[in-house]
């Protein structure tokens, strides 16, 4: 396992806000990370740094290059989605099969055509004229079909609809993933990654403030559903949250003792989106 | 050099209305016009129609030399003018693509798309240097001069009509000469569009919106600064800045221009001696690179070195995604 990125105090200040404040973290191939944050919490100029779109202050390695430096090299290894609305108009898909295979020294012709035989596209179909999930289907199919060692999704099914979303992720899964490849998402849409995940890692403010793997995410943290009359009991053992469903409290613990919790109630694994609540309470506040 | 040939090929996917239909067009505007000249010089005013100084009716009689020289002359002006009228189609469709070559990917945001492929930003701006200062005059002038041909072979069908022979009409143009003279103004071009499309790719990659009003506003609030400047009796009065500095910023990717402008250096004389056509010996290929000789091609062709170098800059390190 080697590491694909390796990120020392990343730092961007914008005009008149703090982007990202000093994130550090790695992250190792054959990987799914899932960058978790809130609006303006750092996700997308991470990313950007990353992909060599941005300038930045701190040490960051990617596949062992500097993004600011050799991004024409680096992208031969490198894909990413930024969302849905960036294939251009104009372009149709025989002419993206094309132009990628001219330009891309990893591409797959074969592979892309066998992903588009599977979709309503036809070579002479014009991106204006398709739906959402059309565009993404095609650039997932022009992605998947480049032997890349990082893909990079950035919000990747906003505005998709279920069907095509759970496709999506779905073909990543089946026809991409394998051990040499890593994949870093964000979305906001944590549900629909959380069971693909194997490493989750919050961003806030511009900081990481969690990154583990899954498995050490269900061991740290614990959801306990407590009645009313034991309630207090369990507040004393400071929760990171506790929110009320039925007129049962349910508290979310980081590193408690489980033997000691579970006499208070019934244990949960708690979600990722609890976790996140938890996590970015008082964002912004 | 293959990612580059297909970085050309893009942008004339992308832009097949500007490169391709825009010259088709001007070029079947400009036959059909002159096919209702004809036609109505031969229906409804044959007698007064003059053609190479010539009424048509009298062609028919003998000519002499002179006479047809001149009728060579006039068939040649009338080849060169289709590719004139595209050209002056072609510098605004050079324009407008300019200043949106960097800009509007940026603004739909299909940039990313772009940007997640494994191509420098150099090659990407270069390729679009090369369809504006190559791809677009090529395609203009064959455009230019298939028209012109039709047209020659329009013009002499008819005079055929009074008693001309085709081929000796034919024979009496230039048509080689006048296409490898426009063949041989491409480089041309090339060279001297560069400090204009440079400063159209520089506000293209730059401007946050609107890039027209800043590649049309900076020099003209500059220049009436430096006119108020000098009206206020600060500088040295001149009119360098409007009528060298600011078409060669704004107006040389129209081609043809360079005449103008070197023209006004004193670059060179229009000859006018004798039978030769003046306006062919104006459009030949030593008036076409004494251009070369001017200092105004030099400096142009530098500063437009160095816009594209901005621009290539700009385009790798802007962030407003």
């Amino acid at each position: 396992m080697s590491t694909v990125i390796s990120a020392n105090g990343l730092s961007k200040t914008y005009k008149d806000s703090r982007a990202l404040a000093g994130a550090s973290f790695q992250i190792q191939s054959g990987r799914i990370v899932g960058l978790i944050g809130p609006n303006g919490a750092g996700k997308t100029t991470a990313l950007k740094a990353i992909l060599g779109l941005t300038d930045f202050d701190g040490e960051l390695s990617v596949l062992g290059m500097d993004p600011r430096h050799s991004r024409g090299k680096l992208m031969e290894q490198v894909c990413f989605i930024a969302d849905v609305a960036v294939l251009p108009r104009w372009l149709c898909v025989k002419d993206a099969v094309d132009f990628v295979a001219a330009v891309h020294p990893r591409f797959s012709r074969e592979k892309c055509e066998a992903f588009l035989a599977r979709t309503k596209l036809t070579p002479r179909m014009k991106v204006k004229q398709m739906s959402k999930g059309m565009i993404v289907q095609m650039h997932l199919a022009l992605v998947m079909a480049i032997d890349a060692r990082l893909l990079v999704l950035d919000e990747p099914t906003l505005g998709l609809d279920l069907l095509y979303r759970k496709q999506f992720y779905q073909s990543l899964l089946e026809d991409y993933f394998d051990e040499d490849k890593t994949i870093l998402i964000t979305t906001h849409q944590v549900e629909e990654i959380e069971h693909i995940l194997t490493d989750l890692m919050f961003i806030r403010d511009g900081r990481i403030v969690l990154d583990a793997d899954m498995d050490a995410v269900g061991e740290r943290f614990c959801e306990v559903m407590v009645g009313a009359e034991r309630a207090a009991e369990a507040r004393a053992l400071k929760p990171l949250d506790e929110r009320q469903v039925f007129g049962k409290s349910i508290f979310l613990f980081d590193n408690a003792d489980r033997g000691h919790l579970s006499t208070l109630g019934e244990l949960r694994r708690p979600s990722i989106a609890d976790l996140f609540v938890a996590t970015m309470k008082g964002t912004y506040a | 050099m293959n990612t580059l040939y297909w970085l050309v090929k893009r942008e004339i996917w992308e832009h097949k209305g500007g490169f391709i239909r825009a010259p088709l067009i001007g070029g079947a505007i400009f036959l059909v016009l002159n096919l209702m000249t004809l036609i109505a010089s031969e229906v409804v005013s044959g007698q007064n129609f003059r053609f190479g100084g010539n009424s048509i009716r009298e062609l028919g009689k003998m000519l002499d030399d002179k006479q047809l020289a001149m009728v060579g002359m006039g068939l040649d002006t009338a080849m060169l003018f289709s590719t004139g009228i595209i050209s002056v189609v072609m510098g605004f469709v050079v324009f407008f693509y300019c200043l949106g070559a960097l800009y509007d990917d940026r603004r739909d945001r299909s940039l990313l798309f772009w940007k997640s492929l494994p191509i420098s930003d150099t090659e990407t701006v270069l390729s679009k240097v090369l369809a504006a200062t190559i791809v677009a005059p090529a395609v203009a002038f064959v455009t230019g001069v298939v028209a012109g041909l039709i047209t020659l072979l329009m013009y002499a069908t008819v005079l055929s009509m009074h008693g001309l022979g085709v081929w000796q009409l034919l024979t009496l143009a230039h048509p080689f000469r006048v296409i490898a003279n426009l063949i041989a103004s491409i480089p041309m071009y090339f060279l001297w569009a560069l400090p204009t499309v440079g400063w159209l790719l520089l506000c293209s990659a730059w401007a946050k919106s609107k890039p027209f009003l800043w590649a049309v506003a900076i020099p003209v609030v500059t220049g009436v600064l430096i006119w108020w400047v000098q009206l206020m009796g600060l500088m040295p009065s001149g009119n360098f800045y409007w009528s060298q500095f600011l078409p060669r910023l704004l107006g040389s990717v129209w081609p043809g221009s360079w005449f103008a402008a070197a023209h006004h250096t004193g670059g060179f004389e229009v000859g006018l001696n004798g039978e030769d056509n003046p306006m062919m010996q104006f459009l030949s290929l030593g008036n076409l690179y004494a251009t070369l000789g001017t200092a105004t091609a030099w400096i142009g062709m530098i500063c437009g070195v160095a816009l594209i170098a901005g621009a290539i800059w700009i385009r790798r390190w802007r962030d407003d995604t």
